[in-house]
């Protein structure tokens, strides 16, 4: 029942996402009710020329044929209208929907942190934005065109089949629950399937994605054949759910065809008995044999009104699980917000640790960074150096809330940085990621990302501080020069400048540097923290670095091992005392020092 | 890098059903008989619905029978009835669970011919395409395929069934009437033609759309950290949606036309019924002569008109349904045009015949093969001439003569370079991105083949080997690091599949990934997923070490594989490898130049050119761009 409960919830919530296609998805079912209208209507007056004809018996009245030929044609016309314009509106109703949830979820990631990204896989929220879409989208054109003709029909015609034979109509009421429980029935027991089936399609999907990104790796290793495996394997157990689910769902047609037959049957059988025994039905007095036709071909339009319906439901137990894929994202919170009354001013760079543990998800059972206590003054220079994995990216990402600390708090301004609006925090805390990323576009258009409205003289600026202006003046393009894609035609020490500089035009409180002069030489790494030093002497400069001598100027140094802070300390006192840090710097100057 | 962003273009083509039915068919001839056979059972038995209950009626309304002899007529004709429906349910169930299998088992089947043709392109088409493209396929494309054969094809067959039988019942009753349905018939084609003719070319873009879209939520999810950090998810929204929109709005398009597909031609059906009337009354009343199979030439009784408007209604029904299949049909062949177009692409091309064995060295010297693992090797080269084999020892000795490469025939990114690397040497490249170091790698495993000059491994033209087998000879270790969905041991075993656990954690000591991994919360049996994203950058290096350490292969590529682990391990790294190494040719990249002091031979390379040759102390005393780099007055650029 609570799942049930949760599934209404979470369709509701896909649905609420219509937005301004409301009205077509509206409109749409009233045209299909117009369009129902006519369907049952034309066989009527199709039964009246037929009769007319019939009285006749071969001297008809020309007039009176062309009257109901009008007729008939004026209600196609109708129907061709309803039809039309109720296929166009269902077409943008239910694209239109499509585009919004799209946007709804592509949206809603932008904002997830990476707690949430991790909790669904990448992979699952790439099927959940194409396929799981599609699946619900197509479900519900169809619904909403047959959501009113189809019971529409099915009324109109029984209550055509009581006014015309009387009793013989409760057969049609005895069988058609039997037909909706029977599919309802099959929709539970292929519904728990099909959630396993978008589990696995997830998993294909992932194989894909590794492949595709690692096929470097693939082909060194000669692993074509491996993977070939892996995948069929994946694909076959995919086949085998999906196998299962639809043998559910290939008895929907046979159980509509039995209760067609039957009630065929049925009707001819007692139909026969009440003429040859004269008994008198409901309130057409004795049946007589035309009546029985017309109540066979009533029968036959309830069933396939509830065909239409059972349409639906097979359509709707294959969506129904793409439906709560999609609410489930869309329901989820963010586990990194905006605060309820957040703060837009950042007073200065000061940074504080208050006894900081971090591990990245619930379950992990060691934390990534523990013990965590020191405190930065605005616009000191400070340094990290410590083993792979000590936790360095993970202490510094904690710093602009790429994830939020488990305890403890981390301070900037004097304030957590959990109460400072996100956009606040991030403009005044910049990171340059180990991972540069520099998108195709020019150098200003890479360097606007750090502030949309910066003139060129700011650009100019920084590049200066960055060390960048020479080389950047050196293209023929200059700042207009064109970055390809990921940035492979800048070298990467030029690419790290870049990104330098794109940080600094945020004019931060505090500038995070993570590994990010690895490929400036050392020299130019000197100038640059020079240029940081005077030019930006307010802003907090906290620097990772596996080169000493890009830290060894630094106001303190962190030493981290294993997820802890091992020492703080000058390059002086860490060289006398720390153990670490003399390994690192001897192993560094052994060339110049032996 | 080559240049990027050719999408598939997914522009319908001509055939492409054909192929698609045809393949089917190929594949499934006998279940399709089965299901053509049941669909036939199915359609007859409706069809035959109509004429049990005229006898009824007739029966009923006999005059000359008498209640008994009623009764026990009606009986027989229900106890037939009854007999004709349970085989046709039989039927129904039978084509639709033979339908709902073999659906998926084609998909199934399509699905690994496509991921095994994708495994045999050459690295180009990787380098190329946009990923999250190349994923559509396999989830958006194929699935356009599974609702035209499990909706599309049963019920365009039942509808074609319905019809052809319908057909030949109206020639019975009256050629001219028959006419009229097949006039009308051409108009209804006609407009589902046009109207189909839209849907396609708005599902082909849509299908392209989709890829698109597709492609960006990829780059988006793996760009997050820059995007979070530069506070612009606002603009990647903006992005996102113009991609959107396009996409929005070719689905919407092709949706409409298929959408009204239907109401179009049921409708040009009840026209066609009006004007069957109307002819008919007119014939009638005109006193025109019927041609009819049953009758011959006769004059039109108002009997036929009406045995011929119910089964004209009949022909409406089976026209809509056919109708609405149209847009499936439309939507899988922009699905179908899309994987032809991957199924299409050229495999990577290999005429090599020369593979890498194990040998076995005997006392004197002299060497055999032999199928156990030995840490030798030898070349098998067989000779087409004389039948005969030789075979040379993998000694190392890689030799570049010359070579020229460009990814495109404009651009040239190597220029004669040359590199001879003895065996057990370690080779060093040093220069700034783009100055071709990474390319030499592409050519060393055949990612790419050149243009000009030779590559030589042991004396033999890598041409002529085997790729699998000149790979196999190669470990590979890549700055950006790919590991699979797995356990941490399964990602170092990926190196070489018939390692022992005890192997892998050797490894995984030289690469001094041991610490670490034996850390984690189930040490070697802790999971990764997500390309190993619970897992620092260096970290994951280090475990792309030990993989490639485990294949303890004779000669070794390192592309800035320790770029992100800090300066201490990465020489206990070093340390490690060096051990591993010892008399076997390797191949270094890395800009950290502490890295490759020690190594036998430096090449610096600018732009496609090697500009310096020599070791450590050669080039130092050279004071020539190396001494520069090396103390730091110089930045590779």
């Amino acid at each position: 029942m609570k799942t049930l409960k949760d599934l209404i919830s979470k369709l509701k919530l896909v649905f609420s996402y219509i937005g301004e296609f409301k009205k077509y998805a509206i409109i749409t079912p009233l045209l299909m009710v117009g369009e129902a209208g006519a369907e049952c209507a034309i066989p009527f007056v199709m039964s009246i020329l037929v009769s007319t004809i019939e009285q006749g018996q071969g001297n008809v009245d020309m007039s009176l044929i062309w009257m109901y030929a009008g007729i008939l044609m004026a209600l196609t016309v109708f129907s061709i209208i309803c039809g039309v314009l109720g296929g166009v509106l269902a077409a943008k109703a239910s694209t239109g929907l499509a585009r919004n949830l799209r946007h709804a979820l592509y949206a809603k990631v932008q904002d997830f942190s990476f707690a949430n990204i991790d909790h669904f896989q990448a992979s699952s929220l790439v099927t959940r934005m194409t396929t799981d879409i599609n699946n619900a989208v197509m479900a519900f054109s169809m619904v909403i065109r047959i959501v009113v003709r189809a019971p529409l029909m099915i009324l109109f015609s029984a209550v055509m089949a009581f006014i015309s034979g009387g009793v013989l109509a409760f057969i049609f009421v005895a069988i058609m629950p039997l037909v909706m429980f029977g599919l309802i029935f099959l929709m539970i027991k292929a519904m728990p399937i099909f959630k396993r089936v978008f589990k696995r399609y997830d998993k294909l999907n992932e194989s894909v994605k590794e492949n595709v990104e690692g096929i470097r790796v693939v082909k060194s290793f000669v692993r074509e054949d491996y993977e070939k495996d892996k995948f069929a394997t994946a694909s076959n157990s995919l086949t085998k759910e999906f196998i299962k689910a639809e043998k559910i769902l290939a008895f929907s047609n046979p159980i509509m065809n039995t209760s067609m037959h039957l009630s065929n049957i049925l009707v001819l059988f007692i139909g026969s008995y009440f003429i040859l025994e004269a008994i008198p039905v409901g309130g057409v007095g004795t049946l007589n044999v035309a009546v029985l036709s017309a109540c066979i071909t009533y029968g036959i339009q309830i069933l396939a009104g509830l065909m239409m319906v059972s349409m639906i439901i097979v359509m709707l137990a294959i969506s129904m699980e793409s439906m709560r894929r999609i609410g489930e994202v869309l329901a989820e919170e963010s586990t990194i917000v905006n605060p309820e009354n957040p703060v837009y001013e950042m007073k200065n760079g000061d940074v504080d640790f208050n006894n900081v543990n971090f591990r990245y998800s619930l379950e992990a059972e060691n934390n990534a960074v523990s013990n965590i206590n020191f405190k930065i003054k605005s616009g000191q220079f400070i340094g990290i150096i410590g083993s792979t994995g000590s936790g360095k990216t993970s202490l510094v990402n904690l710093i602009c809330r790429l994830y939020d600390v488990s305890e403890g708090e981390v301070k900037v301004g004097d304030v957590n940085v959990k109460n400072y609006a996100l956009e606040t925090l991030r403009n005044n805390v910049a990171v340059v990621l180990q991972k540069n990323v520099l998108f195709s576009g020019t150098i200003k258009d890479n360097l606007r990302w750090g502030n949309e409205n910066a003139t060129d003289e700011e650009m100019i600026h920084v590049c200066k501080i960055a060390q960048a202006h020479e080389f950047i003046e050196k293209f023929p393009d200059g700042y207009d020069t064109y970055i390809e894609q990921g940035g492979t035609n800048v070298s990467g020490g030029q690419k790290q400048r870049l990104c330098i500089a794109r940080a600094l035009l945020k004019k931060p409180k505090v500038l995070i540097l993570d590994d990010s002069t690895s490929a400036v030489d050392t020299k130019t790494d000197a100038i640059i923290r020079k240029n940081l030093k005077e030019i930006v002497p307010d802003t907090t400069k906290i620097v990772i670095a596996q080169r000493i001598s890009s830290i060894e100027d630094a106001d303190q140094i962190i030493v981290m091992d294993n997820g802890q802070i091992n020492a703080i300390g000058t390059h002086e006192s860490l060289l006398k005392s720390n153990e670490i840090y003399q390994e690192v710097y001897y192993s560094q100057t052994k060339k110049g020092g032996k | 890098m080559p240049p990027h962003g050719n999408n598939f273009k997914g522009k319908p083509k001509k055939g492409t059903l054909k192929f698609l039915i045809k393949n089917f068919l190929h594949l499934y001839k006998w279940r399709m008989l089965l299901v053509i056979l049941c669909l036939g059972i199915n359609a007859a038995s409706n069809f035959s619905a109509s004429i049990f209950i005229r006898n009824i009626t007739d029966t009923l309304t006999s005059t000359t029978l008498t209640k008994a002899e009623m009764w026990q007529q009606v009986g027989i004709l229900l106890g037939i009835m009854g007999s004709i429906y349970i085989v046709a349910i039989f039927a129904s169930y039978t084509w639709n669970r033979v339908m709902a299998i073999t659906t998926q088992q084609y998909l199934n089947d399509m699905r690994i011919k496509l991921f095994n043709h994708l495994e045999t392109l050459p690295i180009r088409y990787f380098d190329t395409h946009k990923h999250g493209d190349i994923m559509s396929l396999f989830t958006n494309d194929i699935d356009t395929i599974r609702q035209f054969i499990s909706q599309a094809v049963p019920n365009i067959l039942m509808a074609v069934f319905s019809i052809t039988g319908i057909l030949v019942v109206m020639f019975v009753y009256s050629l001219w009437l028959a006419l009229v349905v097949l006039f009308g018939s051409f108009f209804m084609m006609m407009s589902a033609g046009r109207q189909g003719g839209a849907a396609n070319k708005f599902f082909g873009k849509q299908q392209q759309a989709i890829g698109k879209v597709e492609g960006n939520i990829e780059e988006s999810i793996n760009g997050l950290k820059v995007i979070k950090v530069f506070t612009h998810e606002e603009k990647s929204i903006e992005e996102f949606d113009k991609l959107n929109d396009e996409l929005f709005e070719y689905s919407n398009k092709g949706n409409r036309a298929g959408n009204i597909i239907g109401p179009i031609m049921g409708n040009i059906g009840n026209f066609i019924y009006v004007f069957c009337v109307i002819v008919g009354c007119i014939i009638m009343v005109q006193g025109w002569n019927n041609i009819s199979i049953a009758d011959g030439v006769a004059p039109i009784t108002y009997g036929v008109i009406l045995a011929f408007l119910s089964i004209a209604r009949g022909f409406s029904v089976n026209v809509n349904n056919l109708a609405q299949q149209i847009m499936f049909v439309a939507m899988s062949t922009a699905g179908a045009s899309r994987i032809m177009d991957l199924l299409n692409e050229h495999e990577e091309i290999d005429t090599g015949y020369c593979d890498l064995v194990h040998i076995k060295y005997h006392k004197d010297g002299t060497f055999e093969e032999t199928e156990e693992r030995t840490r030798d090797y030898a070349w098998k080269h067989p000779h087409q001439a004389d039948g005969t084999i030789t075979y040379t020892e993998l000694k190392g000795d890689i030799v570049l003569e010359d070579v020229t490469f460009g990814y495109v025939p404009e651009k040239t990114v190597l220029h004669n370079v040359s590199i001879y690397a003895r065996p057990g040497q370690k080779i060093a490249l040093v220069g700034a991105t783009g100055a071709g170091k990474t390319t030499i790698t592409n050519l060393l495993n055949r990612f790419y083949h050149i243009e000009g000059g030779k590559i030589r491994y042991d004396g033999i033209n890598i041409t002529k080997i085997k790729k699998h087998e000149l790979r196999k000879c190669l470990g590979i270790v890549l700055q950006d690091v790919n590991l699979f969905t797995g356990t941490v041991m399964d990602n170092i075993r990926y190196g070489r599949l018939d390692a022992t656990d005890e192997e892998c954690m050797e490894a995984a000591k030289i690469a001094n990934a041991y610490d670490f991994i034996t850390r984690l919360p189930e040490g070697f049996n802790t999971m990764l997923d997500g390309d190993g994203s619970n897992l620092s950058q260096g970290q994951r290096q280090l475990i792309s070490i030990a993989r490639a350490a485990v294949a303890d292969t004779p000669v070794l590529i390192l592309d800035e594989a320790t770029s992100s682990i800090d300066t201490r391990t990465e020489k206990l790294v070093q340390e490690g490898m060096d051990k591993l190494m010892e008399g076997r040719t390797v191949f270094v990249i890395a800009h950290r130049l502490s890295t490759i002091q020690n190594a036998d031979a430096i090449m610096v390379m600018d732009q496609g050119r090697i500009i310096e040759r020599g070791n450590h102390e050669q080039l130092m005393k050279q004071k020539g761009v190396y001494y520069q780099l090396y103390t730091g007055a110089f930045e590779l650029e």
